[in-house]
């Protein structure tokens, strides 16, 4: 029985090693293949980082779950809004006319795109639920330009890896990886079922990426920059919701 | 099960089954040791899921079936606590401190740890053939009467007997079983059918259950069912001797030298 522990104890010793050899390449080959996300620091890194490179691997292609036009929620719950800036109120009273979006950072040509500009090319929609990290959900027709159009318009660099997205809302912006930002089913959306998107929606304009949770479908975006890397942008984990502790990867 | 007919032995043998050369003072290990890592990995993991969860459902404590549901659309049941937002009527004249953040956080890690910890435990007892030996009821255990004296005894407080202490009987086994076997990966199940993006690749993981919102329902009621198992098991181990069996499932031992002829 002694004898049969020693065994058992080097033979679990022996597989607790290959485990963290195991993990080290793992590691390395996650490093290599982008499957970690830049809010992998702390004691939560362990989880995020399981949690981005299993989805990464399994997702990277499929599409957000689409549903028939009769299973639009009827009332959309639009969710708490932070009080509108004197500056947002300028522009909605001008019909967001002067509305702007920039693009800047690793593209060929930083440009300005108005509402307008954004309507003039082919639109696209697709009937995708939003859920919330808290719980609810509903299900609208979502209507815009995919992001990936615009990205090929300004050209993106090949070492591009995030889109980092800048709401007019203070302090709010988010990034999504180039994964994400060239899905099909990402979209500057400027529109919901059937007609402008609702100022309490996002207006005139919104993030909408269907495979990620509420909180990263940004409201009022006016600025999106392509990067290589999130160090310079707040603490670098990507997000001002990671400063409130919110997982930069949020498609769970 | 049946393919166990002929090898079946009694519930107390099997534990001396593998030591059965002549007549030695053995410390039969109650638990392997295997076993005792992966129960209290699981515990921490249960813990962390349970307190994480209490807290992302205080975000929204309403509770809806289908694919939908917000604060305009009636839900299926709400429950009588206040809420960490704003917009969720509660009837409280006061809102909870939002600690969502770090709660998902905490409760996506723990689940991987769980489920990692959960795979080693379901591939080793498969190799070491700890389901058959120690969990598969034999057909004696399955009858109504022994069900139903396993069932009443606690009810009557009755110490479980010395021969019980190396082993469980049909009801424990059966219990035992439905946790791993269904409560476990239910949870699991209704847990990621709720990430829109592992939906996206597996569409079909929340239809079946009927939808997102039948997903969060669902999860909601096998978490339940397993704080409910958790109660049980615990009153059943303070019913048999806390010190004795909580220490089994630490060091391996029951405290008691038993001997196998």
């Amino acid at each position: 029985m002694i004898d049969l522990s020693r065994r058992k104890l080097i033979v679990s010793g022996l597989a607790a090693a290959a485990g963290a050899s195991g993990l080290a390449v793992a590691a390395h080959l996650a490093q290599k293949y982008g499957l970690v996300p830049p809010d992998h620091g702390g004691i939560y890194g362990l989880g995020e980082t399981l949690t981005y490179a299993s989805q990464r691997v399994l997702t990277r292609h499929s599409l957000a779950r689409e549903f028939p036009r009769n299973k639009i929620s009827p009332r959309p719950f639009p969710n708490e809004l932070a009080p509108l800036t004197e500056d947002f109120k300028r522009l909605q009273a001008g019909g967001f006319a002067d509305w702007r979006l920039s693009i800047d950072g690793m593209v060929h040509q930083p440009a300005l795109f108005s509402i307008a500009d954004l309507k003039s090319y082919p639109p696209r929609s697709h009937i995708t639920e939003l859920a919330c990290e808290e719980g609810w959900s509903y299900i609208a027709e979502w209507i815009g330009v995919p992001l990936s159009h615009v990205l090929h318009l300004v050209g993106v660099h090949p070492q591009a890896r995030y889109v980092v997205y800048v709401s007019m809302e203070p302090d709010t912006w988010d990034s999504i990886d180039m994964a994400d930002a060239l899905h099909p089913q990402t979209f500057l959306c400027y529109g919901m079922n059937g007609s402008d998107l609702p100022v309490a929606h996002g207006g005139p304009l919104r993030m909408r990426l269907p495979r990620q949770v509420g909180y990263k479908n940004i409201k009022f975006i006016t600025r999106l920059t392509v990067t290589d890397s999130l160090k310079g942008f707040g603490n670098g984990c990507g997000a001002v919701a990671c400063e409130y502790g919110y997982a930069w990867y949020a498609g769970i | 099960m049946a393919t166990l007919g002929s090898a079946q032995l009694p519930a107390q043998g099997s534990v001396a089954s593998s030591v059965s050369t002549g007549p030695v003072m053995v410390l039969a290990p109650r638990h392997s040791a295997l076993v005792r890592v992966t129960h209290w990995i699981t515990t921490l993991c249960f813990f962390a899921l349970l307190v994480t969860g209490i807290e992302i459902v205080i975000s929204h404590p309403r509770f809806y079936w289908g694919e939908t549901g917000t604060v305009l659309t009636t839900p299926l049941f709400q429950l009588p606590i206040p809420s960490s937002r704003k917009l969720v009527p509660t009837g409280y004249g006061y809102v909870l401190p939002d600690q969502n953040g770090w709660r998902r956080a905490l409760h996506f890690e723990a689940a991987w740890i769980a489920v990692l910890t959960g795979l080693l435990y379901i591939i080793s007892g498969l190799l070491t053939r700890h389901f058959r030996k120690d969990l598969v009821p034999s057909k004696a255990d399955l009858s109504w009467r022994a069900l139903l004296t396993s069932f009443a005894k606690p009810l009557r407080f009755e110490r479980p007997s010395a021969a019980e202490a190396s082993s469980y009987n049909g009801l424990q086994r059966l219990t035992y079983l439905f946790v791993i076997f269904v409560l476990f990966p239910l949870v699991i199940w209704s847990g990621l059918a709720m990430s829109l993006a592992f939906a996206s690749a597996l569409p079909w993981s929340v239809t079946l259950l009927g939808g997102r919102q039948s997903a969060r329902t669902i999860h909601f009621f096998v978490s339940l069912a397993l704080v409910l198992f958790l109660f049980v098991h615990v009153a059943m181990v303070c019913l048999a001797g806390f010190w004795s069996r909580t220490g089994a499932m630490i060091t391996g031992r029951t405290g008691t030298r038993k001997e196998h002829t």
